[in-house]
């Protein structure tokens, strides 16, 4: 009997076929993976967040093995000295065990809380990208809003780890949450008595913050990314404006090979970021804390960097202490401003922005084409506004660490805060309005002079003035050179950047290929036509 | 007749036998002798038994005090004044304070202060161990007061982690869960643990510097401050991090310094790097 030749090369090919004969699968498949992503570096930072939260939930999951949420009291035994045969927490003392007996277990802690840290930073830095560049305008208002959301999920799941281990710092962080909640007016006693099982701190919140840390926050976290990026999967990725880019398609990469390629790359590098920040800085000494007992409240307690605005609010806030003479009395505490209604008015500021600006600007059309930053001042201002306001808030929340080690008088440090609050915003606002206006004068200025050579020329009677190497062609007018259109793309404003809109020159570090070679003639360098750009297309038409 | 004059006058008189007719100046003499030698004799009582100002006038100092007291006189007499009774709006007196005060402020070098300011800082001792005994042994002299006990090594056979839970009940709220030190009101500060001995961090208990609360051995026994020296020395200054790089131990704050500084900034040069290759 002959013995059949076994093919190899034809192995994956006949086994794609029989799943397509299957599951018919082929023209689906072959229009996800042709689906084209544009390529700009901005574009990658919201991945940071979406590669964190794997990281977040895969040392999650490794922490949940060992991890005991309970608080009935245990004398702890573990190998860390200085505790041993302290009563605590049975959630404190299996948080002890994690970071010194578990065999890999402090370096998944810290890099499941640098991931937290990274993941929240990431999600600022990508909202500020969308906002600045105005991506969240129609089509994608609905996508602004739950990139919003995640912010304040995060902020949440956040907390709610900070919390469990149940260390002085936590617990006196759970302290402040549960006087936060009870300044609330009305329902403040009830709220907190229904989450806490009682009065403070009660026997059952860790268990409880728990659960919500470990399935209820990350369940909605993942239900709103995947929304998240199966809406920018169906309305299409933004793009900045340039040759062959146009409102109505997308210039890029296919999502396979090239995109799916990158962003895997990229995963391995977040991951390795994280890694190696988990075992090179030490985060959240849980073993210098010690349990939480009421009565430890070390100095530079602070809450997480995504927090800690609201820290700063507290203590920025006045003692203005509202007392609403009804019945017996009552009394609307001032920590009730800072920390109850000034988030609920940015969680509503930030999610209604979009319709905001369209209202103002009576706006409605779709924007498939993003804006640099100076080219819409009021927008940009705003935003620098915003952060400003931030920045102060977040720096008035470490303040006692400032103050201290730059010697300065804490008081003076409160009273620059809420000096700077009132002052920091406007001045952004003006300050970047300017720029951005100077900024756009220079880019009129270079499309219709051109760019500065650095050669001086002296004119027969006696005048210097500088060559300008002009952009295009003289076409007739007066002075020699015609003006350019601004496209809304970055102006070339010197000379070795000319062309640079052109293929990049290949190679990491060294170059590949030779560079071009430097022109000969000074005054008169010789600025090729740039390549023609081909466009990619997914294979579907855009609406 | 005899007998009975003797009957009427005094046994004393009558062992004396008959009293001489005495002339009126000698009486007046011995009246003048028993007044002085009364007089002698309250004054004297009064100088033993009363513990007056007037008896410290002129203390007789030790060997060290004296030597404590020249210096005294050259290095703190500006601000603390004339036998270290302090000058109105430049320093406190001194009076009472004790050698443990004494010991923490110079050998730490916040004495002699630089200027007058919210705090003194702690800077390199002006005295030598030997001055530092010596003033401190005359300010004791001077008023008495709380005294370290002896030796270098005041937390031998203590126990760690007692001392860490004092610790962090009496001490973390200005020292911070580290020791590195907190802000306190107006320019005040707690400082840093770190370079602080064992004799300082006693004494500073004791006497209660600058900011510091007095922790007297009714609040906390000799043995419990032994506790929190050995937590201190033992945990706070020899910790390995077993974590890495500490931050400097600042908490949340610089952590928070770090994602951006690090974390985002190396990604942000990654993707631009990811980007940049088309």
């Amino acid at each position: 009997m002959k013995r059949r030749k076994f093919d190899l090369a034809a192995t994956p090919g006949k086994a794609a076929v029989g799943v397509d004969d299957r599951f018919q699968v082929a023209t689906p498949l072959r229009r996800l993976l042709n689906k084209v992503f544009p390529d700009h570096w901005s574009f990658l930072l919201g991945e940071i967040a979406l590669f964190s939260f794997v990281v977040l939930l895969l040392t999650g999951v490794f922490l949940t093995f060992f991890f005991e949420p309970a608080m009935t009291e245990v004398v702890y035994d573990g190998s860390y000295a200085p505790l041993q045969g302290t009563p605590m927490s049975a959630a404190y003392a299996s948080s002890l065990d994690l970071s010194f007996d578990v065999r890999g277990g402090l370096v998944m802690r810290q890099m499941h809380h640098w991931a937290a840290l990274l993941f929240m930073a990431a999600i600022v830095v990508h909202m500020l990208r969308v906002f600045f560049t105005g991506a969240f305008r129609k089509p994608r208002e609905t996508n602004w809003i739950i990139g919003s959301l995640l912010f304040w999920v995060g902020f949440l799941a956040g907390f709610t780890g900070y919390s469990l281990p149940d260390d002085g710092l936590s617990g006196t962080g759970l302290r402040i949450a549960s006087a936060i909640m009870l300044s609330i007016p009305v329902i403040g006693s009830w709220l907190t008595s229904s989450i806490f099982g009682g009065e403070f701190p009660g026997t059952i919140i860790i268990s409880r913050f728990f659960i919500a840390h470990v399935l209820l926050i990350p369940g909605l976290l993942v239900a709103l990314i995947s929304v998240h990026l199966g809406l920018v999967f169906k309305q299409k990725h933004t793009q900045w404006p340039g040759p062959g880019r146009t409102n109505g398609n997308v210039v890029g990469e296919r999502m396979f090979p090239r995109y799916a390629l990158k962003q895997g790359g990229f995963f391995m590098v977040v991951f390795g970021v994280i890694a190696l920040m988990g075992g090179l800085f030490q985060i959240n000494p849980i073993w210098l804390f010690g349990p939480y007992e009421a009565w430890v409240v070390s100095a530079a307690s602070q809450p997480d960097w995504y927090v800690m605005f609201l820290d700063g609010s507290t203590r920025l806030m006045p003692a203005w202490e509202i007392n609403i003479p009804i019945g017996d009395g009552y009394v609307i505490p001032p920590l009730f401003w800072p920390t109850v209604v000034l988030p609920g008015i940015l969680v509503g500021l930030s999610t209604m922005y979009p319709f905001l600006e369209a209202r103002h600007l009576k706006d409605r059309k779709s924007h498939n084409l993003l804006q640099r930053p100076r080219d819409v001042p009021a927008r940009t201002a705003v935003g620098a506004m915003a952060v400003a306001f931030y920045v102060v808030l977040t720096l008035s929340g470490a303040n006692d660490v400032i103050a201290d080690k730059f010697q300065i008088s804490l008081n003076a440090m409160t009273w620059a805060g809420r000096i700077g609050l009132l002052v920091a915003p406007p001045l952004a606002y003006y300050v970047t309005y300017r720029l951005c206006l100077g900024l756009q004068q220079h880019d009129r200025e270079v499309l219709a002079h051109g760019v500065e050579t650095g050669i001086i020329r002296r004119l027969p009677d006696g005048r210097f003035v500088e060559v300008h190497q002009p952009l295009s062609a003289a076409d007739g007018h007066a002075d020699g050179h015609g003006e350019l259109e601004y496209a809304g793309w970055v102006v070339p404003k010197k000379m070795n950047r000319l062309g640079a809109l052109g293929p990049a020159v290949r190679g990491f570090f060294y170059p590949i290929e030779k560079p071009v070679e430097a022109p000969v003639s000074p005054g008169h360098p010789p600025v090729e036509a740039r390549p023609e750009r081909e466009e990619i297309g997914s294979g579907e038409s855009r609406r | 007749m005899t007998s009975d004059n003797d009957r009427r006058r005094g046994l004393l008189a009558r062992l004396r036998g008959r009293p001489a007719a005495r002339s009126r100046g000698r009486r007046r003499l011995g009246a003048a002798v028993r007044l002085f030698a009364a007089l002698m004799l309250a004054g004297g009582a009064y100088t033993v038994f009363a513990p007056g100002a007037q008896a410290q006038d002129n203390p007789p100092l030790t060997g060290a005090a004296a030597e404590g007291k020249a210096l005294f006189d050259v290095s703190c007499v500006t601000c603390h004044g004339r036998n270290a009774q302090g000058v109105e709006g430049r320093g406190p007196s001194l009076v009472g304070v004790g050698a443990a005060s004494v010991e923490f402020q110079v050998s730490s070098g916040r004495m002699p202060m630089a200027r007058q300011e919210a705090q003194a800082h702690r800077k390199p001792p002006l005295f030598t161990d030997e001055q530092t005994r010596q003033l401190a042994q005359y300010i004791q002299e001077l008023g008495g007061g709380p005294i370290v006990p002896e030796g270098d090594n005041l937390h031998e056979d203590a126990n760690i982690a007692a001392g860490g839970e004092l610790f962090r009940i009496n001490c973390s709220q200005c020292h911070a869960f580290g020791g590195g030190g907190g802000a306190l009101s107006s320019g005040k500060f707690a400082p840093s643990l770190r370079p602080a001995s064992d004799r300082q961090i006693y004494a500073a208990m004791l006497s209660g510097p600058q900011n510091m609360p007095v922790f007297g051995d009714n609040q906390l026994r000799p043995e419990q401050k032994a506790d929190i020296i050995a937590y201190i020395q033992e945990t706070l200054k020899h910790d390995q991090d077993p974590g890495g790089f500490n931050l400097g131990r600042y908490g949340p704050s610089t952590e928070g310094l770090a994602i951006f500084l690090i974390g985002i900034v190396a990604l942000v040069f990654a993707s631009l790097w990811i980007a940049g290759k088309s």
